[in-house]
């Protein structure tokens, strides 16, 4: 017989940790919205066909299924579509919370992506506010949307959900 | 036509801290290792299961009994990995084997340290070797290799 089990302090847990490591290769469009992020600026591209302007640029349009040539330059303001107020802390966690998690719509833009808003506190922002980005300084630039610290109110009026209702 | 773009690729790590909890039988393996020996557990026709389980795999009943093994044993396969990857037990070329321990009925799976394939053989004897007591955690690792016995 074994006495493995007559141990005070048997063995109970085990750490299994599983990782996978890989290369991302962000092809051709995206590394031109990449590169306008170390160049401080918001890249999109334009479909031919619906005129509606994507950023960051994927290549194509999904609606139509054709190329999405033309390269846009869009400015820093954006609304604010639509949020979410993150009150639950999670492993890994950089920002204080509760901090808000927006779809920001770029001025000129058709789709919306992620950002951080900040400079407001939590309970005030709501759908429709106008954000511009604030971009870290000049020599911490990267190919990386961390190159937008975060967006910030512009004190504008809000705009009406009905007119960016069909970005929602 | 538009000038060339230089694509970015980056590199990821994607990573989970899991922990498990190992339940009663493979914790006794797994306390047994960390005390520098090798821990098996009857079956239902009184085979020795090693590394041990919680019910027979043949029949399907409750386990009972465990019963000290080895540290000597005979490998009853193997399989020699001449280009270790990253993420294996060694750095240089080793064996994975089947090791069929003293007093038991069914092999555990580990590696066997040789210094080149012409060495290790089926049916030859190995034996446990352990990390030293105050490096053992209590995991397969403990049980760092087998090692060929000497045959001369």
């Amino acid at each position: 017989m074994s006495d493995a089990l007559e141990t005070q302090d048997p063995v109970t847990m085990l750490s299994t940790p599983i990782r996978l490591d890989y290369d991302f290769t962000a092809g051709v469009a995206q590394s031109r919205s990449l590169r306008g992020y170390a160049e401080g600026r918001f890249v999109g591209q334009r479909c031919p066909v619906c005129k509606k302007v994507y950023v960051p640029s994927r290549g194509s349009c999904p609606v139509d299924a054709v190329p999405t040539k033309e390269e846009v330059v869009l400015p820093n303001t954006a609304t604010v579509t639509t949020f979410c107020v993150v009150n639950v802390p999670f492993a890994g966690q950089s920002i204080e919370i509760p901090y808000i998690t927006a779809s920001i719509l770029l001025d000129g833009a058709d789709i919306t992506f992620m950002g951080l808003i900040q400079g407001i506190p939590a309970d005030e922002v709501r759908m429709g506010l106008r954000v511009e980005a604030v971009w870290v300084p000049k020599e911490e630039l990267g190919p990386t949307l961390a190159s937008v610290k975060y967006f910030q109110p512009t004190g504008e009026p809000d705009r009406e959900i009905s007119t960016f209702r069909e970005h929602l | 036509m538009a000038e060339p773009t230089e694509v970015y690729t980056s590199t990821h790590v994607l990573e989970y801290p899991y922990s498990r909890s190992v339940g009663p039988v493979i914790g006794a393996f797994l306390t047994g290792l960390r005390e520098g020996k090798i821990v098996g557990i009857r079956g239902e026709n009184g085979r020795v299961i090693v590394p041990p389980t919680e019910y027979d795999p043949e029949t399907g009943a409750e386990t009972s009994g465990f019963v000290d093994v080895g540290p000597g044993g005979v490998i009853e396969t193997w399989a020699w990995v001449e280009h270790p990857r990253d993420d294996a037990p060694r750095s240089t070329p080793f064996a994975w084997a089947l090791v069929r321990l003293d007093g038991a009925d069914t092999a555990l799976l580990h590696v066997v340290d040789a210094a080149s394939k012409d060495e290790v053989t089926t049916g030859a004897r190995v034996t446990a070797h352990f990390l030293d007591e105050g490096e053992r955690q209590g995991r397969i690792q403990d049980l760092c290799c087998f090692q060929l016995e000497e045959t001369s």
